[in-house]
């Protein structure tokens, strides 16, 4: 069998605050990313999603502590690896990042051509003449309108900014490519269309995790899905076991899918834990209608891909048409 | 009833983003606007909410023409307006705590007495926990600081809500709260709803009615027309 593209063992990340005290970012995180796969990562905000993704980037900030492993497909561990190292080899070249905010991604004072050009040098080789006609062909794998080339990101829709920054991922043709919330403030439409893109990108060669919170988006590209709770990977799924029958069996899960407004719309009572103060057992028990005393002990992810002691079994009610 | 007559705005007048457009919300409604990306429907709930002069047309409020925009607008205007926007960081001063933001607009209008008596409350209607509330921006998720600015779009107690993308930075759990808690407000207060929104599915779900940004341009002749049919 061939390695995966990525395989992430028991990654931790924990941030040190003022006064001694911790905040558990990520922990013990455990999965293998093959080539020509799509894992979705989802989840409700600050339960680490993003943190997991700067982890696989090196771009954590200097507080931040990891444990375990983070290995590409050649053995390199993104973990430990030096700076220059990642920024040499690994971002952009063998691995592509779609940010969350392209507001803040792209540069201000330049041009989408330009910063398009710019990474077409450095990563791809392409010279002069030839550069105008890549940067044009780069823009159009990711639908960015060659009219708005010579526009600064601040001319740009939220939709056109995102789509200018995944047309600059694209270009390293990395074999893993991060998405990290490439479609918060897209419509539909065009959310269809990126992360159709994105799946196109990945063909049979390459690896995608999508770090979402757009349940819809993840249904609709995802080979699997990894559902992610106050720092934990709580559920591992196919995704289609996850989105139609049985349906997700760890009961955040279920309640995250339910709360779809063309579900039972239904929020999950309570709020997350704070990541600084977890508790012993079981994250969700507060909130879960199904804890009991076993729940005071931490649900190991055990297979099949559930974390959790009192698994949901029911067959999930289809989606009002 | 909030009328927006005819409305041309955006911020160039040679190259307006609103052309046009006429929507009228009645009474205790909830109106959702669909549109794609870059059409223009936030600058129209901007303008609706008094936060931006149009080129040419009317805003219509309970009856009185708006005169004023933004700090402009008379206070009892001003204040029939609650608003929502799509990005917590953007809208909440980062260095207020989520109390002293909830109770901001209580400040301003010289009803700082109140605050006492009206946060808690509007706290655990969004179900903001009490622990939260001495926190500033930056100590809490997105999800948990917009739960603040939908407190504080409530604290005056509007007639009128607009909620801008409220969810679209959202998990689907936090989207279903902040629906309910608007349901909520609107059931015991009876205020009107302008969602402006692209998910199609949400809105649908949420308002008793759904317009297409493409149906309201020039909506207004449709509009003058029908009674001269009678």
């Amino acid at each position: 069998m061939t390695r995966p593209v990525l395989s992430v063992r028991g990654l931790s990340v924990r941030f040190r605050m003022r006064g001694g005290t911790h905040v558990a970012a990520v922990t013990d995180a455990r999965f293998d990313l093959a080539a020509g796969e799509c894992l979705a990562l989802v989840g409700e905000s600050g339960c680490g999603k993003s943190v997991l993704a700067s982890a696989l980037l090196g771009l954590l900030p200097e507080n931040a502590e990891t444990a375990g492993a983070a290995l590409l497909g050649d053995g390199t561990d993104l973990l430990t690896a030096d700076e220059r190292t990642l920024a040499r080899t690994v971002r952009g070249r063998r691995v592509g990042l779609v940010p969350q905010s392209p507001a803040a991604h792209l540069t201000p004072v330049r041009t989408v051509r330009s910063q398009l050009e710019e990474t077409l040098r450095e990563l791809a080789g392409v010279r002069r003449p030839d550069l105008r006609k890549a940067a044009a062909a780069a823009a159009e794998r990711a639908s960015f309108p060659l009219g708005h080339l010579d526009r600064y990101p601040h001319e740009l829709s939220g939709g056109l900014a995102q789509r200018a920054a995944t047309a600059l991922a694209l270009i390293g043709d990395a074999p893993l490519l991060l998405a990290d919330e490439p479609t918060t403030g897209l419509d539909r439409e065009l959310v269809d269309r990126t992360v159709d893109e994105l799946r196109r990108h990945v063909g049979d060669d390459r690896a995608l995790l999508l770090i979402t919170h757009d349940l819809a988006a993840a249904e609709r590209i995802a080979d699997r899905v990894a559902v992610m709770y106050a720092s934990r990977v709580v559920e591992i799924a196919e995704a289609d076991a996850f989105f139609g029958d049985p349906g997700p069996r760890h009961p955040y899960a279920r309640g995250l899918l339910n709360a779809l407004p063309d579900r039972e719309f239904t929020p999950i009572p309570g709020m997350p834990p704070e990541l600084s103060a977890l508790p012993e057992g079981c994250a969700f028990a507060a909130r879960c209608h199904r804890a009991d005393t076993a729940c005071g002990t931490l649900p190991a992810l055990a297979a099949p891909g559930v974390a959790c002691h009192h698994p949901v079994t029911a067959a999930l009610e289809a989606p009002r048409a | 009833m909030l009328e927006l007559r005819s409305l041309t705005a955006g911020y160039d007048r040679r190259a307006p983003v609103v052309r046009d457009v006429s929507l009228t919300v009645a009474p205790g409604e909830s109106v959702g606007l669909l549109g794609p990306s870059g059409c223009g429907k936030s600058t129209l709930a901007r303008v609706a909410a008094l936060l931006h002069q149009p080129d040419r047309g009317q805003v219509v409020v309970d009856g009185e023409p708006a005169r004023g925009w933004r700090h402009r607008a008379p206070r009892a205007q001003r204040t029939a307006f609650g608003v929502v926007f799509q990005q917590p960081r953007l809208s909440a001063d980062p260095r207020l705590t989520l109390t002293q933001l909830i109770a901001e607009p209580l400040r301003a209008t010289g009803r700082a007495a109140d605050v006492q008596e009206r946060v808690p409350d509007l706290a655990r209607t969004v179900g903001l926990g009490t622990d939260l509330l001495g926190r500033r921006p930056h100590e809490v998720s997105d999800g948990q600081l917009q739960r603040a600015c939908l407190a504080r779009a409530l604290v005056l107690r509007p007639r009128w809500l607009i909620c801008d993308e409220m969810t679209a930075m959202l998990d689907a759990s936090t989207t279903a709260a902040l629906v309910a808690a608007v349901e909520e407000y609107r059931a015991e207060s009876g205020a009107g709803l302008l969602a402006v929104g692209h998910d199609r599915v949400l809105l649908e779900r949420w308002c008793e009615r759904t317009v297409e940004w493409g149906e309201l341009v020039g909506a207004a002749q449709g509009a003058a027309e029908r009674p001269a049919a009678k």
